[in-house]
């Protein structure tokens, strides 16, 4: 097998990868919008973790950040896949900055809330495994 | 068409996000019913058991149904003391027992409260419940702590012993349980204003004080248009009794 088409296959795993964690970003922010995650009724911990004040951004729930996130990374997962140049860099970068926000959601969780909510840990998953597909990526020299 | 092709894949996966995302909110927003008038209307036969706080004749009616170990109902019951200062006689407020079986204590909490409810005191029983909640809450054994603050509000602890564990005490918490049940409450806090369900995303400061004052606006026309939602909540509590 090529590099080349190597490359090509990591970037559509990261493309599909991604989907999987923009599918549990959206049902969070939906949940935010809605006003369910300021009541209780589901799961204590998963409640107490997203009705936090962590769980928003100036009023914005951070779920609709994450949402963003895992859509970039699909959009330039894809053009990388399709060769155009500069995704695989914006690519690395949208990845880098969610494992970052990744970290510090989980030390938040663990050690401000002491909670825990499964969906957040399945979408910080996500993250490290996006993050280990793309430093399994080969340079852009390598052929 | 090849390079084409990435940007028809992205804006595809976008609509089936956005449709999808509209989807879930479309079904995840509690579908609920506005409260019978008969439910909260003066001298009729439920006032006399219903916990009522602020002016008896207030013409704004907020109904919270609430869980004492549900964090968030903890927060919002201390707005509401600011609401009832900041209305003063234009708004009262009826406590509904919905003790989350997520909750371990929840139940027993609400027993509790309605057992202090019999000698008087439901509310000195309600806020100790709520300031005391990351207390007992975790507790092993909260009916312990729940006889030490019945003792506190100056109960006969005999008394509320044995009626903690009664019938009657039971029936009550099951009573507005079941009211919230056919309502369609799921969470708590959830809260109505005269008799109309007021939306989730609303539940913050701003919304529940917009939701008030729209219905001190209103209150002129009052009982004509208010028991158009409640006619149609009695026929539907006939229909599903069928």
């Amino acid at each position: 097998m090529t590099v080349s088409r190597f490359r090509t296959i990591l970037f559509t795993v990261t493309a599909l990868v991604s989907l999987v964690g923009l599918a549990d970003a959206t049902y969070l922010t939906v949940q935010a919008f809605t006003g369910e995650t300021l009541s209780c009724g589901g799961s204590p911990d998963c409640f107490r973790v997203l009705g936090s004040s962590y769980a928003r951004v100036g009023g914005v729930p951070v779920a609709l950040f994450g949402a963003v996130a895992y859509f970039s990374v699909f959009a330039f997962a894809t053009f990388a896949a399709f060769e155009y140049a500069r995704a695989r860099t914006f690519l690395i970068l949208t990845i880098g900055a969610m494992f970052l926000a990744t970290l510090w959601f989980l030390y938040v969780q663990h050690f401000v809330l002491h909670a825990y909510c499964r969906y957040c840990l399945f979408s910080a998953a996500i993250t490290f495994l996006l993050a280990g597909l793309v430093i399994a990526l080969p340079s852009s020299q390598e052929q | 068409m090849k390079r084409y092709l990435p940007f028809v894949i992205v804006a595809g996966i976008a609509l089936a996000t956005l449709g999808s995302g509209a989807l879930l909110y479309h079904a995840k927003r509690p579908q609920l019913r506005a409260i019978p008038e008969s439910t909260t209307a003066p001298g009729k036969s439920d006032t006399e058991s219903m916990h009522v706080r602020g002016n008896p004749d207030a013409p704004v009616t907020m109904e919270e149904f609430a869980d004492f170990q549900c964090p968030p109902c903890g927060n919002f019951a201390g707005f509401a003391e600011e609401l009832l200062k900041e209305y003063d006689s234009r708004l009262r407020i009826v406590f509904r027992n919905f003790p989350l079986p997520v909750h371990e204590h929840a139940h027993e909490a609400a027993m509790a409260a309605e057992a202090a409810g019999l000698q008087g005191r439901f509310w000195e029983m309600h806020d100790v419940l709520y300031r005391e909640q990351a207390a007992w809450s975790k507790a092993p054994n909260a009916r312990e702590l729940f006889e030490s603050y019945a003792g506190t509000i100056g109960l006969n602890l005999d008394q509320f012993k044995t009626d903690v564990d009664s019938e009657q005490v039971r029936a009550k918490v099951d009573s507005d349980h079941a009211l919230g049940d056919f309502l369609g409450v799921k969470l708590t806090p959830t809260l109505f204003i005269n008799h109309q369900p007021v939306e989730p995303k609303d539940k913050n400061p701003a919304g529940v004080r917009a939701a008030i004052n729209a219905a001190l606006a209103e209150k002129p026309k009052s009982d004509a248009d208010l028991s158009a939602p409640v006619n149609q909540a009695n026929q539907n509590q006939t229909n599903a009794s069928k």
